[in-house]
Parts: structure tokens; sequence; C-alpha cells
């Protein structure tokens, strides 16, 4: 009843990695502008991108890359496990900001829908038709333990039959983003030990 | 590892809360009894250009509550809730604090009014995590669930499928989420805030009342550990409507699928189910996709309560809070009255605990729905220790 | 009239974010929500926003804005009528 990673996706210092293959390099510095470019390139085709504030951004572009790039169908079932370190701080200090004037107070629906880290969840759960399980958890750093052990319990207790794990951190300029499926068929060692090694 | 892990009962004890109307169990239950709302009108120009409803810890009750304990702070008003809340637990618990005791907090916002005062660091919810766990000495690293709404209740299901899978034998779980202008003035661009105290499932709802808790419970495979009040959490289940990210789903589907997983995991029947404490925010769009979900589920005929009209929204304490306050209800064999409740206003029947009821109580079905999608439901059975 | 319809035209762009869209893709009449646009109801929270905001009228009901929203010619007519800025 091992569970095993099937592929895994990197997103960090303007290059895009699919299971050791760099397929795409942008010098750009600026988040939006990076991200913007790494939709194109993959031909994402997905408009409401456009809507998201930066961490849904990052993490719709990560997932949709990984899954778009996997054989065979997605199980139903897939659980969605997301983590990062600082929460959805981009929109929620926007959202701040339109607050902090009282006479020039006018808080944004469209923005403070997502000053929650789930969104990300709900945006990826609407693309992938999942209705499946899935938490947002927060962590100084990327913790390759908890994310085994998670979804491992996830596997074992029967609640999902794979999981889309990741860490999807973005802080102004400065992004990180991981992710990988795990499942019973996989076949590269799902272990805290080698997890570290992917995301050094 | 041919392990069945399902095989190993969890148990929830010990639970606490802290409310505008009580800073224990006991004084929360009494208030209810007596229908003094922790949802107040308040004028606070800091909050709210106009006055407004909403239930907020007044500042005086956690100095006073928060001298009685011995931490070294500074701490912020978030952080001496969730202290105050968990004293309980660590006067009770402390002695199994090891490497084999998790705590996991569940929050949306945590001390987002750190912004307000341009304290980024405080921002942080790991930050705030490992300032409580340290206060506490717990030994391992906290973990924080930020899931929406459904935060306070999914913590309780993360915590009891980390023990069932051998990871941890105990799990400390506490919830809190502040009264903020940044989520009240959001709710407000939504138009979904009430001008009077909120009515979960009335014809006359107009929208939610914000509030503030903390809540915590004590989650652990240890029968020796138990006191009187324990529950054991035989089902469990959290499925996204893959929907919309702010309108809950018109068919109820993500609530449906968790309400039927939990049943099936804890092998009842929906008859089985004596009472629901409810999600019930007082929109129009919650309270109708959960009148879809239920009667879905079979459970139209259920005594349900919400207690948002009681305590109001309190974002990621809430599913704690409400399970705290409705397994301490169940232990008096009591359902609680549905607040603010009069006319029915979903288009499918439900059975509104409208006063409270006197009936025997064995097993409680919990729910919540959020933001993002996020739906879950969580089964708790009455344990007697001697079992 | 038309320059108003313009204006609102390029606020629903940036506002809503609509990209690849573009003044000269939308028409007066078109339908904002549903087929036409494609705006949803976080959208229309946003216009009343903006109603409020740029034109000072205040919307206490979401269920009004389903009529003005109709269309560009809808809005602007609305605006004309009840502008106090």
């Amino acid at each position: 009843m091992n569970n095993g990673i099937h592929h895994y996706c990197r997103i960090s210092n303007g290059q895009v990695i699919l299971d050791d293959k760099v397929l795409f390099t942008n010098e750009e510095k600026n988040f939006d502008g990076f991200i913007k470019s790494v939709y194109k390139h993959f031909e994402i085709d997905y408009p409401k991108f456009y809507k998201m504030d930066p961490l849904c951004k990052l993490s719709i572009v990560i997932a949709s890359i990984l899954l778009d790039n996997s054989e065979g169908a997605i199980e139903d079932d897939m659980a969605l496990l997301l983590s990062n370190k600082s929460s959805c701080i981009d929109v929620d200090l926007k959202h701040q900001s339109t607050i902090e004037d009282k006479d020039d107070y006018y808080p944004s629906p469209a923005n403070f829908v997502y000053t929650l880290p789930n969104i990300a969840l709900g945006e990826i759960s609407i693309k992938y038709k999942l209705r499946s399980e899935n938490s947002f958890f927060i962590f100084e750093d990327f913790n390759p333990e908890f994310m085994v052990d998670y979804a491992n319990s996830l596997i074992h207790l029967n609640k999902a039959s794979s999981v889309l794990c990741a860490w999807v951190e973005v802080n102004k300029d400065n992004y990180n983003a991981f992710v990988y499926k795990v499942s019973p068929n996989g076949k590269t060692e799902h272990s805290k030990e080698h997890l570290k090694t992917l995301i050094e | 590892m041919d392990q069945d892990f399902s095989n190993i009962s969890v148990y929830a004890t010990s639970g606490n809360c802290l409310s505008p109307a009580g800073s224990n169990v006991s004084e929360n239950l009494v208030a209810i009894d007596k229908g003094n709302l922790a949802i107040e009108k308040h004028s606070n120009s800091d909050l709210s250009e106009s006055p407004f409803y909403g239930a907020i810890i007044s500042e005086t009750v956690i100095e006073k509550e928060f001298s009685k304990l011995n931490y070294e702070g500074p701490f912020s008003k978030l952080e001496k809730m969730i202290l105050i809340v968990l004293n309980g637990i660590v006067t009770k618990y402390s002695h199994v604090f090891s490497k084999r005791c998790g705590i996991i907090f569940s929050t949306t916002k945590g001390n987002i009014d750190a912004l307000d005062n341009a304290e980024i660091e405080n921002y942080y919810l790991h930050n705030t995590a490992s300032k409580i766990s340290k206060a506490m000495d717990i030994k391992t690293q906290p973990i924080v669930l930020s899931n929406a709404c459904v935060s306070g209740i999914m913590a309780v299901s993360v915590a009891k499928r980390l023990i069932q899978t051998d990871k941890y034998d105990h799990i400390v779980v506490v919830g809190a989420d502040l009264f903020s202008k940044f989520v009240f003035s959001g709710f407000q661009s939504f138009q979904a805030v009430s001008p009077k105290p909120c009515k979960p499932y009335s014809k006359n709802r107009d929208g939610i009342t914000l509030g503030e808790a903390a809540a915590a419970m004590f989650v652990t495979k240890d029968k020796s550990l138990l006191t009187s009040n324990s529950y054991k959490i035989t089902g469990e289940s959290s499925i996204n409507d893959a929907n919309h990210i702010s309108g809950p789903s018109r068919t109820g589907e993500g609530l449906f699928q968790s309400v039927q997983k939990a049943i099936k995991e804890a092998g009842v029947k929906p008859k089985d189910i004596d009472m629901i404490s409810s999600h019930g925010t007082a929109t129009n769009y919650n309270d109708e996709m959960e009148a879809q979900a239920f009667s879905r589920a079979d459970l139209a005929q259920t005594p349900l309560f919400s207690l948002k009209g009681f305590f109001g929204h309190t974002l990621g304490a809430a599913g704690l809070l409400e399970t705290v306050i409705s397994l301490a209800s169940a232990d008096e064999n009591k359902i609680p009255p549905s607040f603010g409740f009069d006319e029915m206003g979903v288009t499918l029947p439900l059975n509104i605990s409208a006063q409270t009821q006197s009936k025997s109580i064995h097993t409680v079905l919990k729910t919540a729905s959020g933001f993002g999608g996020s739906n879950t439901a969580v089964i708790f059975q009455k344990f007697n220790t001697n079992e | 009239m038309g320059e108003l319809k313009t204006e609102l035209k390029n606020k629903i762009i940036t506002s809503l974010n609509l990209e690849d869209i573009s003044v000269e893709d939308i028409n007066d009449n078109d339908n904002l929500f549903g087929e036409g646009l494609g705006l949803d109801s976080i959208d229309a929270l946003e216009l009343i926003v903006m109603l409020d905001k740029d034109y000072g009228i205040k919307l206490t009901d979401p269920k009004e804005g389903k009529k003005i929203f109709e269309s560009i010619e809808t809005m602007a007519k609305f605006i004309e009528e009840n502008r106090t800025k």
C-alpha cells in the first residue's frame, strides 16, 4: 500500500520545470508579467485567470501544467492539498488599502472574494470539475513530512484515490511553487527525503 | 503497511469556548438558556462609520481572563483569546504533550488587525501558531488550517485522520478569528450584512452578522484521557462544490456528498442522527443550499439549528465553537434553539428547532460550508467512558 | 451619451479585468451577463461599487442591478438620470 509520485512541476526563479526538464524560461522580475507569460506559453486558455489574485494565478497555472501534461484521466476523487507561508497576502494588502482612507472607502467585492487562501482550491476544483476533498495549510516552509503524512492518510482512509499536493507561495515578486501528484500507482518514491531533493 | 487504519477510534473531549456571551462552555450555555445573545449593537468608528450588529468580546473581559494565566507576552488580542480557551486543555493534558501530540490552529484571517497597525510579522499565521504552541510547550510543529468558514470543523476531521494513520496519539484543536474591519468591510461590499441580528432560515432573513470567538477541543485515541463529556468521531468528509468561488451550489451537491460520506463512514442511517448543528449563515443562497442538501440526504425531519443567530458568524472559529456548544448541549440531552428563526424561509421542509427541546441525544451531525466551494460534515457519537 | 458609453466600456474592461476584449468588441445592446460578455455575480457587485464611486449612485438592493446592468445602453441611461457626480 505504498504511494508514489507521478509527475511533478516547479515554478521558481523565472523557470518552469516538469520532471527535471526546463520547459520555459522568462527573466521578467514582475510576478504578474511573469505568470502571464507562463499562462500564454502553455496556452492554458482560461480567461478567468485575469480576474484572479496572485495566489490563484500561480496555483491554477502550475496545476494546469501538471495535469494537462499527465497521461490518463484525472480521478474524480483526486484530493487537493495546498500549502504556503504567506496565505493570500497580496490581495489582503490590496483590500486593506481600499479601507484605510475614510474619504476614499470603496472595498472591492472582486478583491475581497480572493482574500482567503483556499479560494485557490475552489478555482482548481472548478476548472477540473473536482468534487473532492480539499484543504489549505500554512507552514513557514514547505513541509514534506506533513505532505507525506496527510496525503497518505487521505488515500489510506479511502477519502481519495490520488492527491495533488502543492506548495504555492507568492509574496509580491517573490514566488516559489512546487506541485506533484501522488497515488498508489505512482512510480517515484514518496518520502520526506525524496521530496526535499526535488524542491532543493 | 496493509493496516486497516479506519479501525482506530478517535474521540473528542474537553471542549471549551470564549465568546461575548461567556468565557467558558457553561457560561455560554447559560446565556443560550436565557437568550442573552452574543450579538449586540455596537458603535465603533474604527470598525464602521455607522452603528452595526456584531458579536465582539470586550477587551476588559479578555484582560481579566488572561491575567489569571501565567504567560509572558506580548500577545495580541487573538492570541490571548486562544490561550484563554486552551488553558483547560493545558492544565489537564500537558503531561501528554510529547512528540506524539500535535496542534492544529484553524483560522481564516488570524491577526488580520495587524495590517491596521502595519505589523506585518503578526499577519503570518505560522508566527501566530508558533507563539501559541511555544507558550503551551507543545513539542511538535503547529499545523495551520485556513479553509474559509469550514476551517474549525475541518480541523477536527484532519486531527482524526492524522491520529488514525498513527502519526499522532493526540491533537489539540483550536480555532479563532476576530471581528475585523477587514472582513466586515468585505461583507458590506457584498451587500451581505444584515442590519439586524441575523435570522437563519427565516423568511425575513437578510444576511449575516459577524462575530468573534475562540474554541478548543482535545482529540485523542487514548480512552483513559476521556472525561464524561466525550464523543467518538465516527464519520467525516469535506467535498468541494466545484461550482463557484463565493456562491453556494444551487443543488447543495458538495454538502450533500459530504453528509452522505460521513454517514456511510459512521455506519449509521439518516434516522439515527438526533440533531444537526448546521451552518445557517442567514444569506439567501446559503440557507437554501442547505435545505436542498439536507432534503436530498433524507434529513428533512431531523431537528436542526444554526447557532449563528446567537454567536454571529465567527468564521474560522465557527465550526469548532458550534461543535463544542452542540456537544455540551447533547450532554444535557437538549437541542438548542435556532435563534432568529420565525417563519420558514427556505423552499424545502426542514425541522428547525425554534425552542430548546429535551431529547435523548446520542448522535450529532455538524456541518459547515464556505467560500471556495468548501463543505464539511462530521458525525459525533456519545461515548460512555465505562465502555 | 456616446461619450459616457465609451467611458463605461473602458471602465468595465479595466475594473473587471476583461483581458483580450476591446471597446470595439462591446456593442451598446449586448448582454453584459450570461451569454454576452459572461459577467457573473461578483462582477455585478463590482459594478455596484463603480456606480457609487464614480457616479455617486448608491444601490442598496443587489436585485436592482439586474435591469440596470443589462447592457451598456441601459447602464448609460440609468447613470444619466441618477448621477450625483
